[in-house]
């Protein structure tokens, strides 16, 4: 959302001011879904589709219940269904709603090369200012998740706001409001993980021993958390990253290069002048041409 | 200055013409390029209309660029080719830089410096066509990995600053040698700078009879 005040902004893309820090004592918030308290009913779909008017295209049935198969530029969240055959041979349907992980530190904003096309707020949110992206697709290299998609019509970049409209109204998001189980919630990032805590408490006593909380250290935490019931395999979980990180291509493009570059550049432009500076022109003098044309004499005049 | 009797053709009209829509486009590409690649220089954005235009038509630079190129390549490979003197002529770049040209190497049409700049050129401008397509969003998005394009970026960016850099030392080599640029503006030397600069070349000439560019060539 663009409106919001810029003290809200504690990251901006493409930019080398200082982040404003006069709302730094604001609490991040979070977003945490239980999958073990999914039942596939896709109405946070519908409730994202609702809230933020999105009309994706129909499609095809591709075999799975994933409908459509995949994200979209006007699908934000998506549920997965994944039939995992467990150790004792029992089948498991596992349902992931996959979406936005909001990172504390977002691979998109640091690939963007657009100014303040990707800003990250004070409350932790990661989101895409539509006005100002230039439809490059930086931003789906930065990403550990595999979540933008850049809309082929109006050359935009979408993801998932974690209705950052909402949020900033005192609501919680849409598909939070519309989850009939209360496997979405939505509070402040301190809140989520005690409760999630507990949920992992009476997952591990139910007998999911490697149950845990999926708020994945490599990119300094996430605003969107899981509660899986098998921790210690997220990917079994229609591909959620076991240790999602920025690239290390893309880390070496957007930290080590850039200022090499610069550096560079700037030391071959001043090199040059100085050399000229020190050295002047390199000019034919009269001794030249005089030798020249002796030579041209020798051969029968002019060439 | 108009053109003495007894100038020397140094590039022909085709070869002109085919290297400044090259220089022109290199131009486009290189401030487009650094638009996209550091906020510093995203200013630049408004010479093109836009992040959004910028994006789009940076890639179609890079496609006219390669087809000119090429027509560069074709001209000038022969005469790239390494030599021998090439080799010793590096080795005294300390008088060339000095302006002192007695003593240093004779060389033929270009000079082991100008042969960097061509050699560099044709080796990084493939590697900036290839990767550039790989990260060219409307049409090539989908058409290979995420981890490729990530790859794919980062060799982009590492090839442009390379290319950036040897255009530096061409621009900067074509003022401090005085009469390059005519050379590739109107066409044409002197004998005394042909003498001075490519001594070989210019026997070649003399021996031939040639006005140049090429020995033979009338």
């Amino acid at each position: 959302m663009a409106d919001l005040q810029s003290q809200n902004y504690i990251r901006r893309s493409a930019t080398t001011m200082t982040p404003p820090a006069v709302r730094n004592h604001e609490e991040e918030v979070a977003k945490l879904i239980d999958v073990s308290r999914c039942i596939g009913c896709k109405a946070c779909q519908s409730a994202c589709m609702e809230w933020n008017n999105l009309r994706p295209e129909m499609e095809e049935f591709k075999g799975s219940y994933d409908n459509p198969h995949d994200l979209t530029p006007s699908t934000w969240t998506l549920m997965r269904f994944t039939e995992y055959e467990n150790d004792s041979g029992d089948l498991e349907w596992l349902i992931r709603k996959d979406g936005c992980m909001h990172c504390e530190d977002p691979g998109c904003l640091k690939a963007c090369p657009a100014p303040g096309a990707i800003v990250q707020y004070a409350n932790g949110i990661v989101d895409f200012v539509s006005d100002a992206c230039i439809g490059c697709g930086y931003c789906v290299k930065g990403c550990p998740f595999n979540i933008p998609r850049v809309s082929q019509d109006d050359h935009k970049s979408y993801k998932c706001t974690l209705c950052s409209d909402r949020v900033s109204n005192g609501l919680e998001p849409a598909c939070v409001k519309s989850c009939p189980t209360g496997a979405i919630m939505f509070g402040t990032k301190a809140d989520m993980k005690s409760w999630a805590d507990e949920r992992v408490e009476e997952l591990k006593e139910r007998g999911f021993e490697h149950a845990g909380l999926y708020d994945p250290a490599e990119v300094g935490g996430t605003h969107v958390m899981y509660v899986l019931h098998h921790a210690d395999k997220p990917s079994i979980y229609a591909g959620l990253p076991d240790k999602p990180h920025i690239s290390l291509w893309v880390g070496l493009w957007k930290g080590v290069i850039k200022p090499a570059a610069l550096l560079a550049i700037a030391a071959a432009a001043v090199g040059s002048f100085f050399h000229s500076v020190v050295a002047g022109p390199n000019e034919t003098d009269d001794h030249d041409e005089a030798e020249a044309r002796k030579l041209m004499a020798d051969k029968g005049g002019r060439p | 200055m108009n053109r003495p009797k007894d100038a020397l053709t140094r590039n022909s009209t085709v070869t002109r013409v085919n290297h400044w829509i090259t220089g022109l486009f290199f131009v486009l590409l290189m401030l487009s390029g650094l638009a996209m690649f550091h906020p510093g220089f995203f200013f630049l954005s408004y010479l093109f209309g836009g992040g959004q235009s910028m994006r789009a038509v940076h890639p179609w630079f890079g496609i006219v660029l390669v087809i000119s190129f090429t027509g560069l390549v074709i001209q000038f490979w022969r005469d790239n080719r390494w030599r021998r003197e090439d080799t010793e002529w590096l080795a005294s770049i300390g008088k060339v830089l000095n302006n002192q040209e007695e003593g240093v190497p004779e060389v033929g049409r270009f000079n082991a410096g100008q042969k960097g700049v061509f050699w560099g050129m044709a080796l990084l401008i493939p590697v900036l066509f290839v990767t550039g397509l790989v990260i060219w969003e409307y049409y090539f998005g989908h058409a290979t990995s995420v981890e490729t394009q990530r790859i794919a970026a980062l060799l982009h960016s590492l090839a442009a600053i390379g290319v950036i850099l040897i255009w530096i030392v061409h621009v900067y080599a074509a003022l401090w040698v005085k009469g390059s640029m005519r050379a590739m503006l109107r066409g044409w030397v002197t004998p005394g700078w042909a003498y001075r600069h490519h001594r070989k070349w210019f026997r070649s000439l003399v021996e031939t009879g040639s006005n140049g560019p090429t020995p033979n060539s009338k």
